[in-house]
C-alpha cells in the first residue's frame, strides 16, 4: 500500500547513517541531485532518531562508526521497520564482518570508497527487492 | 650472532662438563664403598687367617721343642734311674750307655758325664776330653743342683762350641751327683730351621736375655724389642702363643709371634714382613685396584659419551626453541605490521571517499548548462577524471595493504595460492623494481584450494622471493612463481635467474643460523622457517640450483578431496 504510493512517487527514500560528515553531506547532494530523496544522519543514535520521525525505503550503513557497531544498529533498524532494505558500507578486510551483516537481513555490502554508479545500482535494486517484498 | 653460537658453545660444554661429574661421581662412589667395604673385611679375614695359621705353627712347634726336651730329660733321667752311682760313675759303662742312647734316639746325644756334687766331672763319655773337669764356677752346675731336672741355656762352654745340656740331680749315700748329656746343638736347631714360611718368615729361639738359643737364619732379626718384652711379662702362661704386629726400626711392618718354651725360660719367636704374610691381599688389593681404576675410567669414557650424546640434543633443542621463538617474534611482527596497515588503510579510505565524491559532485554540476559554456570544460573534466582515477589508485593500495593484514592470521583456512601470490607479487613487486627485476607469474587456472595459514604461506612465499631478489644482482634478472597441480599436490615453483648457490652449501641452506649473507643482514633463519612452515602443514620444500644459472625452490602442499570440493563452494561467486 505504502508502497505503491512511493512507487508512483517516483522517488526512492534513503537515509544514509555514516560518522564521516564530508562523505555524508557530498553523497547526499549527489543522490538527491539523482532524483533520491536522502536524510543524511551522521552517526548511529541520529540515525535511530531520523527512523523514528520517518520511514525510508533504503537505508546506507557504515559499518564502523564510534558511538556504534554497523551491526548492531542494523539489527535495531530491522526490528523497527522490517522492510526498510539496507545497505552496508564497509573497508576492505571487513567483508567479514558485511557478510554477517547479510545474515541478520542486510541487502547487500560495498567497500568503500565505492563508484557513485555501483551504489545507485545497488540501491535500485534492494528498492526493487523491497517492492517485489511488500507486493 | 657468531658470539652467541660461542658462549653457547661455552654453555654446552659446561653442561657437558656438569653431567660427566654427577654421572662419575654417582656411579663411583657406591663403586668407592662397595669395593672399600669388601676390601677391609677381605683384609681382616685373611689376616686373621694368616695370624692364626702362624699362631698354630708356632703352637705345633712349640710343642715338638717342648717334646724334644723332655724327651732328652727322660731319656736321661731314666738312664739315671736304671743304674746305681757306682755303675755310672765308670768310662766304660758310660760310654756303652751313650752308643746306645745315640743307637735308639739318633746322635742327638753329644757326650754323657757323671759330676759329683763339687762340679768335677767323675766319669765321661763323648768325643772331647773333659774327664774331670771341673764345673764348680758354671752356672750350670750351679742351677742343676738347685732342681732335679735342669735344661741349660746354649753356652760354649768348655769345649768352645756352642750346645746345652741336659741334667738329672741324683742322691747316693746323702750326697748329690749329677748324670749330665750334651745334647747336639744341630738337631736342636733343625727344629727351628725348619719353620721357614714365604721369603721373610723364619723362627729362632731365645733365651731370657734375649741370646739366641738357636742359629737365627737371617743375620739380622728385625727387633728383638716385642720379645724382650713379651719374655718379661707373661713367662707365667705357659701355653699362651702371642701375635703382634708393629713397625720395625726402619719403619717396615713386621708380624711377631712368641710363644714361651722351657716354662718360660727360652722364647720361641717367629717374625715376617707383613708384606710378605699379607702378600695374598697386597697382590688382591692392587688386582682391585686395577679393576677400580679400569672401572671408573670406563664409567668416565661412558659418562664422557653419553653426556655428549645428551647435551647434543639438548643443544638441538635448544636450537629449535630458538627457531620457534624467532618464528613467532617474525609473526608477531608480521601481525603488528598488518594491523598498523589495516588501521592507517580505514583512516585513509575515508578521505579519499570524499575526495573523490567531491570530484564527481563537481562533474555533477559541470552537467548543468551554465558551466557547460566553460572554456575550461574540458580541462575540468580531465582534471576531475584524473582525481578520479588517482582516488580509485589510492583505494587499490589500501585494498592491499588490508588484504595483506587479513592475513597475518597463523590459523588455517581456505586459501586460493593463486591470489595469495598475486597479492605476494604486488607486495614485492616495488622492491623488485628498483632492483630492475621483473616478477612474473605463470599459474595453472582451476588451482584446487588448500587450507593452510596464509600468513605463513605468504611469509614463505615472500622469504624466498626476497632471497632472489637479494641474489640478483644489479645488472638486473627477473623471478617467476608458478603453481600446478598433480598427484593432488599443488606445486609452487620460485625460479631466479641469479647466481645460484654453490653445490657446496646446498644441503646446508635449510639448516638454521646458516646463512652467507653478511653479519648482521641476516638471521640465517628464513629458509629454516619456511622449511618448518611447509614442514608443518604437510608439504615439501626443495631446491634445484646451479651455479650461474639460478635457483628454483619447490614447494609442494598436499590437497585433500573434500577440502578441494568444500573451498569451491566457499570461492563460488557471490549472488
Amino acid at each position: 500500500m505504502g508502497a505503491n504510493e512511493i512507487q508512483s512517487a517516483g522517488k526512492i527514500r534513503l537515509l544514509l547513517v555514516d560518522d564521516e560528515e564530508a562523505y555524508v553531506n557530498i553523497l547526499a547532494k549527489r543522490l538527491t541531485k539523482r532524483d533520491f530523496v536522502v536524510t543524511a544522519t551522521y552517526s548511529g543514535t541520529q540515525g535511530l532518531q531520523a527512523l523514528r520521525k520517518d520511514e525510508f525505503d533504503v537505508a546506507v550503513l557504515d559499518l564502523k562508526m564510534e558511538d556504534m557497531d554497523g551491526i548492531e544498529l542494523l539489527k535495531i533498524f530491522k526490528k523497527m521497520l522490517p522492510q526498510m532494505a539496507v545497505i552496508m558500507l564497509t573497508g576492505h578486510g571487513s567483508e567479514q564482518a558485511a557478510r554477517e551483516g547479510i545474515q541478520f537481513g542486510a541487502f547487500d555490502y560495498l567497500t568503500k570508497p565505492c563508484e557513485l554508479d555501483d551504489l545507485i545500482d545497488r540501491i535500485n535494486a534492494a528498492w526493487r527487492s523491497r517492492g517485489d517484498r511488500a507486493l | 650472532m657468531a658470539a652467541r653460537q660461542e658462549q653457547g658453545e661455552a654453555y654446552y660444554k659446561a653442561l657437558t662438563r656438569k653431567i660427566v661429574l654427577i654421572v662419575v661421581v654417582a656411579s663411583a662412589i657406591p663403586l668407592i664403598l662397595i669395593s672399600g667395604t669388601i676390601r677391609y673385611y677381605f683384609q681382616a679375614s685373611y689376616q686373621d687367617k694368616v695370624r692364626e695359621h702362624l699362631q698354630v705353627l708356632i703352637k705345633k712347634h712349640k710343642q715338638n721343642i717342648d717334646t724334644f726336651l723332655n724327651d732328652k730329660l727322660a731319656d736321661i733321667g731314666f738312664l739315671a734311674m736304671s743304674f746305681p752311682f757306682e755303675q755310672m760313675n765308670d768310662n766304660a759303662f758310660l760310654s756303652e750307655r751313650l752308643s746306645i742312647l745315640r743307637a735308639m734316639y739318633g746322635r742327638s746325644f753329644v757326650d754323657l758325664g757323671v759330676v759329683d756334687e763339687h762340679g768335677i766331672q767323675t766319669a765321661y763319655a763323648g768325643p772331647f776330653k773333659l774327664e774331670n773337669a771341673d764345673y764348680s764356677n758354671a752356672q750350670w752346675f750351679k742351677d742343676a743342683m738347685q732342681r732335679r731336672e735342669y735344661i741349660s741355656d746354649v753356652f760354649p762352654g768348655l769345649r768352645g762350641i756352642p750346645h746345652f745340656i741336659v741334667t738329672i740331680r741324683q742322691q747316693h749315700r746323702g750326697t748329690y751327683w749329677i748324670l749330665r748329656a750334651t745334647v747336639d746343638f744341630e738337631a736342636f736347631n733343625s727344629l727351628v730351621e725348619n719353620i721357614r714360611v714365604g721369603s721373610t718368615g723364619f723362627a729362632f729361639i731365645l733365651n731370657k736375655k734375649g741370646e739366641f738359643q738357636t742359629k737365627p737364619r737371617f743375620e739380622i732379626v728385625a727387633s728383638r724389642e716385642p720379645f724382650l718384652s713379651f719374655l718379661a711379662t707373661r713367662r707365667e702362661v705357659r701355653d699362651e702363643v702371642d701375635v703382634t704386629e708393629s713397625p720395625n726400626e726402619s719403619g717396615i711392618d713386621y708380624i711377631y709371634v712368641m710363644s714361651p718354651l722351657k716354662n718360660g725360660d727360652w722364647l720361641l719367636g717367629y717374625e715376617q714382613s707383613a708384606e710378605d704374610a699379607y702378600s695374598a691381599v697386597y697382590a688382591a688389593r692392587r688386582f682391585a685396584v686395577i679393576i677400580f681404576v679400569i672401572g671408573v675410567l670406563g664409567m668416565g669414557a661412558v659418562a664422557v659419551l653419553l653426556s655428549n650424546r645428551i647435551v647434543k640434543h639438548i643443544a638441538q633443542a635448544d636450537r629449535e626453541k630458538e627457531m620457534m621463538q624467532e618464528r613467532v617474534i617474525e609473526a608477531g611482527k608480521l601481525v603488528s605490521v598488518g594491523e598498523l596497515a589495516a588501521g592507517i588503510a580505514h583512516e585513509i579510505n575515508n578521505p579519499v571517499a570524499v575526495m573523490v565524491e567531491e570530484a564527481g559532485w563537481i562533474q555533477d554540476l559541470l552537467e548543468e548548462e551554465d558551466l557547460k559554456a566553460s572554456q575550461n570544460l574540458d580541462e575540468f573534466k580531465r582534471a576531475l577524471n584524473q582525481i578520479r582515477t588517482q582516488g580509485s589508485r589510492c583505494k587499490q593500495i589500501t585494498h592491499k595493504l588490508l588484504s595483506f593484514a587479513r592475513k597475518t592470521d597463523p590459523r588455517p583456512h581456505v586459501v586460493q595460492l593463486n591470489d595469495l601470490i598475486e597479492e605476494v607479487i604486488a607486495l614485492c613487486q616495488q622492491r623488485a623494481r628498483y632492483g630492475n627485476i621483473k616478477i612474473g607469474a605463470n599459474l595453472e587456472p582451476d588451482l584446487p584450494t588448500v587450507t593452510v595459514s596464509p600468513t605463513e604461506v605468504q611469509q614463505v612465499l615472500i622469504n624466498l622471493v626476497n632471497n632472489s631478489l637479494d641474489a640478483i644482482d644489479e645488472k638486473g634478472g627477473k623471478v617467476e612463481i608458478s603453481t600446478k597441480f598433480s598427484d593432488n599436490r599443488v606445486t609452487i615453483d620460485v625460479a631466479d635467474d641469479g647466481p645460484g648457490i654453490p653445490e657446496a652449501i646446498l644441503p646446508r641452506i635449510f639448516d638454521p643460523f646458516f646463512t652467507t649473507k653478511p653479519v648482521g643482514k641476516g638471521t640465517g633463519l628464513g629458509l629454516s622457517i619456511c622449511y618448518g612452515i611447509i614442514s608443518k602443514i604437510g608439504g615439501d620444500i626443495t631446491v634445484n640450483s646451479a651455479v650461474g644459472l639460478g635457483t628454483t625452490f619447490h614447494i609442494q602442499i598436499p590437497v585433500s578431496k573434500r577440502e578441494g570440493n568444500v573451498s569451491a563452494l566457499n570461492s563460488s561467486p557471490k549472488p
